[in-house]
């Protein structure tokens, strides 16, 4: 049985949570085109909302926008009702497709996502054994990161996002480079998170994965939001010609 | 060929038996070089790291200025730390003209634009794979200038080397400032250039050849202790 219960999760616990999260008339252009919008939509706590659509339909870049690592043209995006300050920052986390690791060892990774969010001495220590722990990685810890195999490397890559316990997690095609044991294992992690009450937004372009993991789905396609809906009801019966390509097979333009 | 043979035999003769003079001026040799390095290092690595974080009006501007001045002629900087130091210049007050410290002044100045170029780069180069996982960690501009410092620090060193190099092998501006007065200012490359003027080529090929193996032993000991250090640092 895994002890949930992390050092800092009660001064966590106790602040005003940054969800719902709110994105109104949000796009995204360049002067290669509109990439992204105009997009509204809102995300509470809790659960896994899956985005899904096919390469292209603008995914990544509406999870970056509402990341805060792009900035949108036009529209914005509040934290249950507030801009983005830093602290907001802090209580989100990102996994990329391409996992980056800091050219430390494995562990001084998750102490490093530690230090940025306080903690000192015991309680760093603490907390960065327990993830190693969690990810499978303790018998790694004092391995250089780089030398990782690419599903160890996008473990710590998760476990260094979710050390901090962060409120939201955004996910980018995290297992789209990994093969079967290692897609297992992240999504183990994943559950983890979800117990933990991290909300999770996840951007996929894989049906299967997100027949597994989603509570709810946003699908994209061409840069728009063409249907949001819980996860049964979007694949059961989904409402527009898009969706039904897509989770038919079709070729979604 | 029969020079080249005499000026290994004699450099060998004058390790071998510690020759004073010599060990004099490769011990000043080394103090002002490593200082130099060290102290354009301290200015250098930040320098660099925040150009290439850092977005400014006139970036582009610094990043060719920077480039450009790697390859300052190192006369003209010791004619400029020669005006400065001088008694009529703005720190003749100092007296430190004909000093090592001024010899010091004069490689910090050569050196300090390698450092911060070089560094520049390398830390650019990092930053393209780094930026959206630190933005994304919350970690703002000045963080993220530590933590790349921090995770170039294998590579740096070869640019610390570089500088090192072009310092021990600077003979220009430390002779214009410091001179080459005999057991005061006289260092490897001030030492072969008056020998040279001297006539006596076989003893300043002998000095040469010692200051390439001196610039050998250093680069390999930097690279034994950077092996460790990388095993100590990952266990």
């Amino acid at each position: 049985m895994v002890d949930l219960a992390l050092p800092q999760g009660a001064a966590l616990a106790s602040r005003r949570p940054i969800l719902p999260l709110q994105a109104t008339g949000l796009s995204y252009a360049t002067t290669q085109g509109t990439w992204v919008g105009p997009v509204d939509l809102s995300i509470g706590a809790g659960g896994v909302t899956v985005v899904l659509g096919p390469n292209g339909a603008g995914k990544s870049v509406l999870l970056r926008l509402l990341h805060g690592l792009l900035e949108p043209t036009s529209g914005s995006v509040t934290w249950n009702g507030r801009t983005a300050d830093r602290d907001a920052r802090l209580r989100q986390a990102m996994v990329f497709q391409e996992p980056v690791v800091l050219r430390r060892s494995v562990a001084a990774n998750l102490r490093y996502a530690l230090r940025i969010r306080g903690l000192r001495g015991a309680a760093l220590r603490e907390a960065a054994d327990q993830w190693l722990d969690r990810s499978d990685l303790a018998r790694l810890a004092r391995r250089p990161a780089a030398v990782l195999s690419g599903g160890e490397k996008q473990r710590l890559a998760l476990a260094r996002a979710l050390c901090g316990e962060p409120e939201v997690l955004f996910l980018d095609e995290p297992t789209a480079n990994l093969d079967g044991a290692s897609i297992v294992s992240i999504e183990s992690l994943l559950r983890t998170a979800r117990d933990l009450g991290t909300k999770m937004i996840f951007v996929t372009h894989d049906l299967n994965q997100a027949r597994r993991i989603a509570d709810d789905v946003i699908f994209m396609a061409s840069g728009k939001v063409c249907e949001r809906a819980a996860a049964d009801a979007f694949f059961e019966t989904p409402e527009t010609p898009e969706a039904r390509a897509f989770i038919d097979g079709g070729i979604v333009l | 060929m029969q020079d080249f043979g005499d000026a290994f035999g004699l450099a060998f003769g004058l390790i071998l038996t510690g020759d004073a003079d010599l060990a004099e001026i490769v011990a000043l040799s080394l103090r002002v070089t490593l200082v130099a390095v060290a102290v354009s290092c301290l200015i250098g690595f930040p320098l660099g790291a925040a150009t290439a974080i850092l977005r400014f009006p006139g970036r582009q501007g610094v990043v060719v200025a920077m480039n450009a001045l790697m390859g300052l002629p190192p006369v003209v900087v010791g004619l400029l730390v020669y005006m400065m130091l001088s008694n009529a210049g703005p720190l003749g007050v100092l007296q430190l003209l004909y000093t090592p410290t001024a010899m010091i002044i004069a490689q910090c100045v050569l050196v300090t634009p390698i450092v911060a170029a070089l560094t520049r780069q390398t830390i650019e180069d990092m930053a393209s794979e780094y930026d959206e996982q630190l933005r994304s960690l919350g970690v703002g501009p000045v963080g993220q200038i530590g933590t790349l410092l921090w995770d170039a620090r294998f590579s740096l060193l070869t640019t610390a080397l570089a500088g090192f190099g072009r310092a021990i092998a600077e003979v220009g501006a430390v002779i214009t400032v410091g001179g080459n007065i005999d057991h005061v200012t006289r260092v490897m490359t001030t030492a072969i250039a008056v020998e040279t003027s001297k006539g006596n080529l076989g003893l300043a090929l002998a000095l040469g050849f010692i200051l390439i193996l001196l610039a050998m032993v250093v680069n390999g000991l930097a690279m034994t202790l950077r092996s460790q250090w990388m095993a100590r640092a990952y266990g």
